[in-house]
């Protein structure tokens, strides 16, 4: 998966939880669930959306490198 | 499962509990017995909040104990000592008189969860000033609603959440006189937003001195707002008197000892995270984490683990998220510190009390009561069986009962005037007799609802419950149409109103949907105006422009297109009917509804 690939996925996994959200919002160092106002529900629903999406299954332990933007989308670019 | 028992007896991790017998303490047990294990004000004046949570511990030998250790989301952690918390919230005392805030007067906190927080909160009731805590999920609508119901003259926030929640509804708040900012300024804009203060150099010139004026135990202390089925939020008015409440439950219900390491989950944007967040644990001189970030299930468990965490006190979506992570992740901790674990805020299911038996060791302890109740009134202890799925019993000090209902759903009126009880495990309505000091003392400017809370002797709950033949209580509903969704109340009224908001939508019908994690779910149903067609852009752009207003702890999850919302005949929507429908449950009496055109 490259870059773009990758925000595009995160993108269209966001969306039906939380249409307001931009993703170009988000500072590189910021979270995504400080800087676009997700509660820790609509973050595992967005993890859960990521998983489905990838067929890979993301455990706990990698939540923390997804939380951000630029870790997320190393994580999802490393995917084979 | 669901007569399963789980059996307790003798010392709890080489700990004597507080409460060794439910029935001996409750036959002994009295308020003003719990009232006198407290300080009360130097020289008789009076009794606060404060000055039980901070200034004795300060003035005494817990001086130098740890009472926060504030965990940063960015992993690093600060400890703060009663002496220190003490001197910081004078400081915050100061600011406020020096503002002019007057005794009585509300100052609104919407603050992370960090040291800050704890000092406003204590400076504030020092001050004698009321404290009502709002959730920084929240977004600019039901923070605008509380803030103009209640009243607020101060707000003390961030530059972040007053950039993004507060700023575009300030000019709608007239009564509000002060914006305090803590903390840098907001990184995105780089300037200190407008009418607003810098509380951090406020505090750094305020005097570190401050006295407690004379403060009655009926003196307003916290307003603390919760959602009903219509009408916007209620602020209930609690008083300094409810921390008596806190010491005694603290004590019995969550079995605090002064060496123990205790973390309440709860945000104290709601009331748990202000009664066993703030008051409680403080009361008893006790170390408390307060921790920034959000749940993460492996964050959770190394904090117990790192912090050696010996109580705690949490809710069943947080459980039942931690069992989804699976039991592999869990024993990867030594948990071996962790003597009591209890939960609040919907009903906790038998199975995640037997998994935490299980699989952390300790059966979790559920316990009940609400935001009218200021303190846990029925609870299962560390000493008493467990029976899975069962509330447990009410406080020593507390009477509760079951109500029954007539066939119009109203309670039922003895002829002496009395409400009548209903029969062992019949359904009813949970009461409890009022009297226990943090027992609400009105809803700030309505007393006619305030008024409609009770009948027959009895505060009237709004839940509904039944008794089994040992006293266990079971809850069983909400007896109206307010949802319980992640532990939070939510009006649906409030949610109705923001979806109207928009020029697509017609009406809204909001209702809780079962969840396995969350109890209930937000659902909305939408009619649309003429000229507007369902779509799922349509419905994407409504979710987001509620989300936007609401906030994410309170907008819905979901939003579903109907023409045809069911009505009665005065023309209001039967909220009952629609859920009946979603859920494929009878539909019930449906006499009142319109007839179709």
């Amino acid at each position: 998966m490259t870059t773009d690939e990758a925000r595009n996925l995160m993108r269209s996994v966001l969306r039906p939880i939380a249409p307001e959200a931009n993703l170009d919002d988000v500072a590189p160092g910021e979270t995504l669930q400080e800087a676009l106002d997700l509660d820790s529900i609509d973050f595992l629903r967005f993890v859960t959306g990521l998983a489905q999406a990838t067929g890979h299954d993301i455990p706990e332990r990698d939540y923390e490198t997804i939380a951000t933007v630029d870790g997320c989308v190393a994580y999802l670019t490393s995917l084979t | 499962m669901a007569r399963e028992v789980i059996a307790k007896s003798g010392q709890y991790r080489g700990v004597s509990p507080n409460m060794a017998d439910y029935e001996t303490e409750r036959a002994s047990f009295t308020w003003d017995e719990a009232r006198r294990s407290l300080d009360g004000l130097p020289a008789g004046r009076g009794l606060n909040i404060a000055h039980e949570a901070v200034v004795r511990h300060a003035r005494g030998p817990r001086a130098n104990h740890v009472a926060l250790r504030c965990l940063s989301r960015h992993g690093d952690h600060e400890d703060v000592t009663y002496a220190a918390l003490d001197e910081r919230s004078n400081r915050v005392a100061n600011v406020l008189d020096g503002l002019g805030v007057r005794a009585g007067e509300r100052v609104f906190a919407l603050m992370p969860r960090a040291a800050n927080l704890y000092a406003v909160a204590l400076g504030t009731l020092k001050h004698r000033a009321v404290l009502s805590p709002l959730f920084t999920a929240f977004g600019p609508e039901p923070i605008r609603q509380r803030l103009d119901a209640g009243g607020g003259v101060a707000l003390v926030t961030t530059p972040s959440l007053y950039r993004h929640k507060v700023a575009s509804i300030r000019d709608q708040l007239p009564g509000l006189r002060h914006v305090l900012l803590a903390g840098e300024p907001d990184a995105a804009v780089n300037e200190w937003p407008e009418d607003t203060e810098d509380l951090t150099s406020l505090l750094e010139a305020a005097s570190r001195d401050y006295e407690i004026g004379p403060t009655t135990p009926e003196d307003m202390a916290l307003l603390h707002f919760t959602s009903g089925t219509t009408g916007t939020p209620k602020g209930a008015i609690h008083v300094h008197d409810a921390v008596v409440s806190h010491y005694a439950t603290g004590r019995l219900a969550l079995d605090l000892h002064p060496d123990d390491v205790y973390w309440c989950t709860a945000d104290p944007g709601w009331v748990t995270g202000t009664s066993y967040g703030i008051i409680s644990p403080l009361v008893h001189g006790v170390t408390t984490i307060v921790d920034e970030s959000d749940f993460n299930a492996q964050h959770w468990y190394q904090t117990l683990e790192r912090e050696a965490v010996t109580v705690w006190y949490t809710a069943p979506t947080a459980l039942r998220m931690l069992m989804q992570a699976g039991a592999a992740m869990a024993q990867e901790y030594d948990l071996g510190r962790l003597r009591f674990i209890a939960s609040v805020g919907e009903p906790l299911n038998p199975e995640v009390v037997v998994w935490g038996r299980d699989v952390l060791g300790l059966a979790i302890h559920d316990n009940w009561w609400q935001t009218e109740t200021g303190g846990i009134m029925v609870a299962n202890y560390v000493s008493m069986d467990i029976r899975p799925g069962s509330m447990g019993r009410p406080m020593p000090g507390v009477e509760a009962t079951v109500l029954a209902h007539d066939a119009q759903g109203e309670i039922e009126i003895g002829d002496d005037g009395a409400a009548i009880e209903a029969a062992v495990d019949q359904e009813g309505e949970l009461a409890l007799r009022p009297g226990w000091p943090s027992m609400f003392r009105g809803y700030l400017n309505n007393p006619a609802r305030y008024e409609a809370c009770f009948a027959g002797g009895w505060y009237l709950s709004g839940d509904l419950a039944r008794r089994d033949a040992d006293g266990y209580f079971w809850f069983v509903g909400r007896g109206d149409d307010v949802i319980k969704s992640a532990g939070h109340l939510i009006g649906p009224f409030e949610v109705e109103s923001a979806l109207m908001e928009h020029p697509a939508v017609a009406e809204a019908g909001v209702i809780g949907v079962p969840d396995p994690l969350l109890g209930e779910v937000v659902k909305a149903f939408v009619s649309l105006n003429p000229g507007f067609n369902p779509s799922e852009d349509l419905r994407l752009e409504l979710l987001g422009s509620a989300r936007q207003q609401l906030g994410a702890a309170v907008a819905p999850r979901d939003i579903a297109f109907n023409q045809n919302l069911p009505h009665t005949r005065s023309g209001k929507i039967m909220r009952r009917l629609l859920r009946a429908r979603e859920l494929g449950l009878p539909e019930g009496d449906t006499s009142t509804l319109e007839s179709p055109t």
